[in-house]
C-alpha cells in the first residue's frame, strides 16, 4: 500500500497539522470579528485527529520500517521517516487532539482564539518534524518551530499576572538555552564539518578535535534538557506550567517533552553513538555518563520537590520533571544493554502512555479551574461528592502515574526497571523504585483529598462543559486500556527503536 | 472461559452499580452479585480435576493467551482453577453477596460508589486466586488494595483516615518488597523461563542448576534474599507478628461489611500467596528455615490471642483473634505434611467463615445497640434472640466445637504439625499453638458473658429491638455453611489434599483424602 503513494506523503501527519494552523488563520481571516469557537475547535480537532490516524496507518502499514525497506528519507537526507519519528507522531497527534478538544471549554470566553488553535497546531508541527529531523539544522528549525508558538500560548491569558509572568521566564530560559543548543551545535560542526546525523556519526569517529566535540555534546545535551525539562534546565517547568493555561499545561508537559525526548534520542543514538562506545569502539565522549547523572538528579529533583507543593498543578509540574529522569533511563541505560532497542522503547512506551495519563491529569486541573474551585490540595477536599465520574478518571490517572496497575503505567514502568537490569545500571533502577514509592505518596494526598476528605468551601457544581469533559474521561479511558493493550504497541516501539542502531 | 465470565459479569455489574441511584444501588449490587455466586457454584460442582496449579496439574477453567512481549519473556494472560483455588473463588463470591446484603442496613452515604467498589474488589478478588501469570496476578492483587483503601477511608469509624493510610502504605509497601523480591528471582533464573507464568516459573526454580548469579547473589543467597522478601511481603497480608499492627485499626475504623470482606477473603490473600510462592516455588529455603518460620506462626497465635484477651470492644477483640488464627495457618503450611498444609488450606475457608461471621454478628449488634464496647452492653439476649443465637454458635465454632469447620480445621493442622519432619522439635510448637485454643475460649466465653445475658442494660440511648430479616439472614447463611463444612468437610477438604499433595511430593490420590 505504501508503495502505492508518492514519497512526500510519508510526511503526511506533519504537512496536515502544518495545513490546518493555516487554514485557522484563512477561516479567521475571512470572518475575524467573531470568534465562532466551536468552528475552530472542531477544525483543529478534525486536522491532529486525521494527523493521528494518519500516523497509525502508517505505522501500522508499515511505511519506513524494516519490513518495507528501511527508513525514508527525504530532502536529501535531511528529514526521516522510521517507526519512531511515527511513533512520536502519534504520541503528539494524540495529545495535540485531547488538548484541542478540551480548550473548547477552557478559552470559550477568550479574544484571539483562531490565533490560540492555529499556534497549537504550528507547535505540534514543529513537534512532529522534530521526530522525523535527520540533520541538526532541521533539528534546529523544528525545534524552534515548536518552540516559539509555545512561548506565545503560555501567555495567553493576557490579563492573567501568573500567565504572562511565567511566559516571560519560559522565553527567557528557553532563547538561553536556544543559543546554548546552537552553540553546541556549531561546536559539533567544527568538529565533524557535518550537519546531517549520520555524516556527523563517521566524521567524528576520526576527528582531532575531540575537546570541541565534547563541549559540543555537552551543549547539546544541555540544549534538550531545556525541552524535556530535565535537570539543570527544569526551573521553567513548574512557573510555565503553573502559569500557563491548563491544556497548554498539559500540551507542554507531554507533547513538548516527548518531542524534545525524540530529537534527543536521534542525535545521541545516530549521530554520537561511537563517542560513547556503543558501536564497540573506544569510548571518546562518555554521553552515556553524563545522561546517567542527569537521570538520576532529574528524578530526585522531580520527585521530591513535587512531594512539597502546596498546589496541586505546581505538584504536577513538578512530577513532570520527575517523569522526565524516568525517560532518560532509556538513554542512560544504553552502556551495558545486550538489547538497545528494548532500552530505548521502554523509555518511548513509558512516553507514550505518559502523553495520556499526564495530559489526562492536567486537563482534569484545567476542569477544576473552570469550576473556579482554588488550586491548593484542600481545595479538592469532597471534590468526589459533586463530580464522581472525574474524580475516578483523575485517581486513574494519578494511580497510573505512580505506577500502580490500573494503567499502562505500570507496565511502562516496568519496562523501565527491566531495561535498567538488563544494562546493570544498578543505580538507576533503584531511583526509580525509589522514586515511584516516593511519587505514590504525593499522588495519593489527591486522590485522598478528592474522596476522603470533607469539603471545605462550598462549592456548586452546576454545569459539566463538554469538552474538556470529554478529553478527560476519553484519556481516563485510554490510560486504563492501555493496560491490558500494552502488548498491541510496545513491539512497534521497540522495532522503532531498534532501528536505530 | 468461565473465570473471563465470572470477572466480566462482575466488572460490568460494578460500574453499572457506580452509576445507578444511590436508593438502589444496594438492591441492585446484591441482585447482580448473585450471578458469580452462581457461576461459582456451578464450576465448584463440576469441579474434577486433581493436582496443583504450579506443578503440572490438571487445571479446570483454565485460558492461556499471550499477553505482552517484555524483552526474551513472554507475559500472558493465564488463568485456571485447582483445588486450592476453587474454594477460595468460591468463598469470594459468597462472601461478598452476603456482606453486601448486610451493608443495607449501616451503609447510609454515596451508596452506589461503596457498592461498586464491593463488586471491584470482588473481581479483583476472583482474578487474585485464578491468575496463574505473574502480572496478572499482581495487577489483581493492587486491584484488590485499591478499593479496601477507599471503603475504609470513606466509609469507616472516626479515625478511618489514619487507618486507611496506614492500610494503604503497610500493604503498598509490602507489595514494593514482594513485587521486587520476585523479580530478582526472574532475572535470575535468566534465560531459562520464556514466559513469566507462576507454573512455568515453579518449575524452573525446582530443577537445580537454572538460577545463576545475580548482582552479586550466589544462587543460594538470591533464593534466601528472595523468599525473606516474599514472606515479608506476604506476611503483612496475613498478617503474621510483627508486621500486624496495621489489622486492629483497619477492622475497628472499617465498616462492618468491610470488615467481613478484610477477615474473610483479604488475609486469605496472603497465605494463598504464601502457599503458591514460599512453600511450593521455593521449598528447600522454606524447608530449611521452617523452625523460625513456626516461631513466627506460634508468636502469632498466642500473641494474637493475648491481645484479644485485653480488649473491650468486640470488633478488636475479633479482629486480634484473626491473627491468632491465621497463625495457624502459617504453621500447618510449614509443617509440610498431608494434613498440615490441607488442613491450613481448609482453615483458610474456616476461617474465613466463621471470621466473617462474627463480624456481621458484631455489626448486626452494633446496628441495634450503637456501640461495640463490652462494659456498655449487658443481657441482649432477650431482645435479639435470633442474632445472639447466632453469633454464640460463632463463637462456638472458633473455639473448635466439633462438628464445626474452625475444629476441622485445626485438628488437622495440629495433626499435621505434630508429626512434621521437617520442623525440628514439632510436637512443642503444637503444643505451644494448641494453648491459643485455651485463651480464645477464654476471652470469648468472657466477652459474651458480659454483653450477651445477664440483666438487660445499655449504655446508649437506643430502643434495642429484633434486627431486620435482611440483617439476620446472612448470618444463618454462614451459619448453615460452617456447620456443612464442619460435618462433611470432603466437600471442600478432598479436592483441596488433592492439589497439595504435589508440593508435598505425593502422587495425587495418595494420603490424606478424607
Amino acid at each position: 500500500m505504501a508503495t502505492t503513494l508518492p514519497t512526500w506523503t510519508a510526511l503526511g501527519p506533519a504537512l496536515l497539522l502544518g495545513i490546518t494552523a493555516l487554514v485557522l488563520l484563512i477561516v479567521d481571516s475571512i470572518d475575524p470579528d467573531t470568534s465562532n469557537s466551536t468552528l475552530l475547535a472542531g477544525l483543529s480537532t478534525v486536522g491532529s485527529l486525521a494527523a493521528f490516524l494518519f500516523a497509525g496507518w502508517l505505522l501500522v502499514s508499515g511505511t519506513g520500517q524494516p519490513q518495507t525497506g528501511g527508513a525514508i528519507t527525504l530532502f536529501d537526507d535531511q528529514l526521516v521517516v522510521d517507526g519512531m519519528s511515527l511513533f512520536f507522531a502519534l504520541i503528539v497527534t494524540s495529545v495535540a487532539t485531547l488538548v484541542t478538544v478540551a480548550s473548547h471549554d477552557y478559552i470559550a470566553d477568550q479574544p484571539y482564539q483562531a490565533e490560540y488553535y492555529s499556534l497549537v497546531m504550528m507547535a505540534a508541527t514543529g513537534m512532529t518534524l522534530m521526530g522525523s529531523a535527520n540533520s541538526l539544522a532541521t533539528g534546529f528549525v523544528s525545534l524552534e518551530l515548536a518552540s516559539l508558538p509555545s512561548y506565545a500560548l503560555v501567555t495567553f491569558l493576557k490579563k492573567n499576572r501568573g500567565s504572562v509572568e511565567a511566559g516571560l521566564k519560559y522565553f527567557l530560559i528557553g532563547a538561553l538555552s536556544s543559543a546554548v543548543l546552537a552553540y553546541g551545535i556549531s561546536l559539533v560542526y567544527a568538529a565533524s564539518g557535518h550537519l546531517q546525523f549520520d555524516a556527523v556519526a563517521s566524521a567524528v569517529a576520526n576527528t582531532e578535535f575531540v575537546g570541541v566535540l565534547g563541549i559540543g555534546v555537552l551543549f547539546v545535551l544541555g540544549g534538550f534538557a531545556f525541552k524535556t525539562a530535565s535537570v539543570p534546565f527544569h526551573f521553567w517547568a513548574p512557573e510555565a506550567y503553573e502559569g500557563a493555561p491548563a491544556p497548554i499545561s498539559a500540551f507542554l508537559s507531554s507533547a513538548s517533552k516527548a518531542a524534545g525526548f525524540v530529537l534527543a534520542f536521534r542525535v545521541f543514538t545516530t549521530a554520537f553513538p561511537e563517542l560513547a562506545g556503543l558501536a564497540g569502539g573506544p569510548v571518546t565522549v562518555d554521553w552515556v555518563l553524563a545522561v546517567e547523572v542527569l537521570a538520576v538528579l532529574t528524578m530526585f529533583v522531580g520527585n521530591f520537590a513535587a512531594a512539597t507543593q502546596e498546589k496541586v498543578k505546581r505538584m504536577l509540574a513538578y512530577s513532570s520533571v520527575g517523569h522526565a529522569g524516568y525517560v532518560l533511563i532509556g538513554l542512560a541505560a544504553l552502556g551495558g544493554a545486550p538489547d538497545k532497542g528494548f532500552v530505548l522503547g521502554a523509555s518511548m512506551m513509558h512516553l507514550f502512555i505518559y502523553g495520556f495519563m499526564n495530559t489526562g491529569a492536567f486537563l482534569f486541573i484545567g476542569l477544576t479551574e473552570y469550576w473556579d474551585i482554588g488550586r491548593t490540595f484542600q481545595d479538592f477536599n469532597g471534590l468526589a461528592k459533586q463530580a464522581p465520574l472525574a474524580s475516578v478518571a483523575m485517581t486513574v490517572f494519578l494511580f497510573s502515574l505512580a505506577g500502580l496497575p490500573i494503567g499502562g503505567g505500570f507496565f511502562s514502568k516496568f519496562y523501565l526497571l527491566a531495561a535498567t537490569a538488563q544494562s546493570g545500571t544498578w543505580i538507576l533502577g533503584a531511583a526509580l523504585i525509589i522514586n515511584s514509592a516516593l511519587s505514590l505518596f504525593y499522588y495519593t494526598r489527591v486522590v485522598k483529598a478528592m474522596w476522603i476528605e470533607e469539603p471545605v468551601n462550598d462549592f456548586e457544581i452546576d454545569s459539566y462543559p463538554a469538552g474538556i469533559y470529554t478529553a478527560v474521561i476519553v484519556a481516563a479511558v485510554i490510560t486504563f486500556l492501555l493496560l491490558p493493550a500494552f502488548g498491541l504497541l510496545s513491539p512497534s516501539a521497540v522495532t522503532g527503536a531498534a532501528a536505530l542502531f | 472461559m468461565m473465570v473471563e465470565a465470572l470477572l466480566a459479569v462482575t466488572l460490568i455489574g460494578a460500574a453499572m452499580t457506580f452509576l445507578s441511584d444511590d436508593e438502589w444501588a444496594g438492591r441492585v449490587a446484591a441482585g447482580i452479585s448473585v450471578l458469580p455466586v452462581v457461576g461459582s457454584l456451578w464450576m465448584y460442582a463440576n469441579f474434577q480435576n486433581v493436582g496443583n496449579a504450579l506443578l503440572s496439574g490438571s487445571l479446570a477453567y483454565e485460558t492461556t493467551i499471550d499477553w505482552i512481549q517484555l524483552g526474551g519473556y513472554t507475559i500472558q494472560w493465564h488463568v485456571g482453577v485447582d483445588g486450592v483455588s476453587m474454594p477460595l473463588i468460591a468463598l469470594s463470591t459468597v462472601l461478598t453477596t452476603l456482606a453486601i446484603v448486610s451493608a443495607w442496613t449501616p451503609i447510609d452515604e454515596r451508596q452506589s460508589q461503596f457498592y461498586g467498589l464491593m463488586l471491584l474488589m470482588e473481581a479483583s478478588l476472583i482474578g487474585v486466586f485464578s491468575a496463574l501469570d505473574f502480572f496478572a496476578w499482581f495487577v489483581f492483587w493492587e486491584g484488590v488494595l485499591i478499593p479496601m483503601y477507599f471503603l475504609i477511608a470513606v466509609w469507616g469509624g472516626p479515625r478511618r483516615k489514619y487507618a486507611a493510610i496506614k492500610f494503604f502504605v503497610y500493604t503498598n509497601v509490602a507489595s514494593l518488597v514482594m513485587f521486587l523480591g520476585f523479580m530478582a528471582l526472574v532475572f535470575g533464573l535468566g534465560d531459562s523461563i520464556t514466559v513469566l507464568g507462576l507454573p512455568e516459573i515453579a518449575q524452573a526454580l525446582r530443577e537445580p542448576g537454572n538460577l545463576s548469579t545475580f548482582f552479586g547473589m550466589s544462587p543460594g543467597v538470591l533464593r534466601l534474599v528472595a523468599f525473606t522478601a516474599m514472606f515479608a511481603g506476604f506476611a503483612v497480608k496475613v498478617p503474621v507478628f510483627p508486621l500486624h499492627t496495621w489489622l486492629p485499626d483497619a477492622h475497628v475504623e472499617a465498616p462492618t461489611p468491610v470488615s467481613v470482606m478484610l477477615a474473610g477473603v483479604l488475609l486469605k490473600m496472603g497465605t494463598y500467596a504464601l502457599l503458591r510462592f514460599n512453600f511450593t516455588m521455593l521449598q528447600e529455603t522454606a524447608k530449611a528455615n521452617a523452625a523460625l518460620i513456626a516461631t513466627f506462626g506460634v508468636v502469632s497465635v498466642i500473641y494474637g490471642a493475648m491481645l484479644a484477651l485485653a480488649q473491650k470492644d468486640l470488633k478488636r477483640i475479633v479482629a486480634y483473634s484473626s491473627i491468632s488464627s491465621m497463625g495457624y495457618v502459617i504453621l500447618g503450611l510449614v509443617a509440610f505434611t498431608p494434613h498440615g498444609v490441607g488442613g491450613a488450606t481448609f482453615q483458610m475457608i474456616s476461617h474465613g467463615l466463621i471470621s466473617g461471621l462474627m463480624f456481621m454478628a458484631v455489626g448486626v449488634i452494633y446496628n441495634e445497640t450503637h456501640t461495640r464496647m463490652v462494659g456498655d452492653i449487658s443481657g441482649i439476649a432477650d431482645r435479639m434472640p435470633w442474632t445472639v443465637g447466632i453469633f454464640l454458635a460463632a463463637a462456638f465454632g472458633y473455639m473448635g466445637l466439633p462438628l464445626m469447620s474452625g475444629f476441622i480445621g485445626e485438628v488437622l493442622v495440629f495433626l499435621g504439625s505434630f508429626r512434621s519432619t521437617v520442623l525440628p522439635n514439632a510436637p512443642l510448637f503444637t503444643a505451644a499453638a494448641m494453648f491459643g485454643i485455651v485463651v480464645v475460649a477464654g476471652y470469648l466465653l468472657w466477652a459474651m458473658q458480659r454483653t450477651l445475658f445477664g440483666e438487660y442494660e445499655l449504655a446508649t440511648d437506643y430502643e434495642v429491638g429484633r434486627a431486620p430479616l435482611h440483617d439476620v439472614v446472612p448470618l444463618a447463611i454462614l451459619l448453615v455453611l460452617v456447620i456443612a463444612l464442619g460435618s462433611s468437610p470432603g466437600i471442600a477438604y478432598n479436592m483441596i489434599q488433592r492439589a497439595v499433595n504435589p508440593i508435598l511430593n505425593l502422587a495425587f490420590a495418595l494420603g490424606g483424602v478424607l
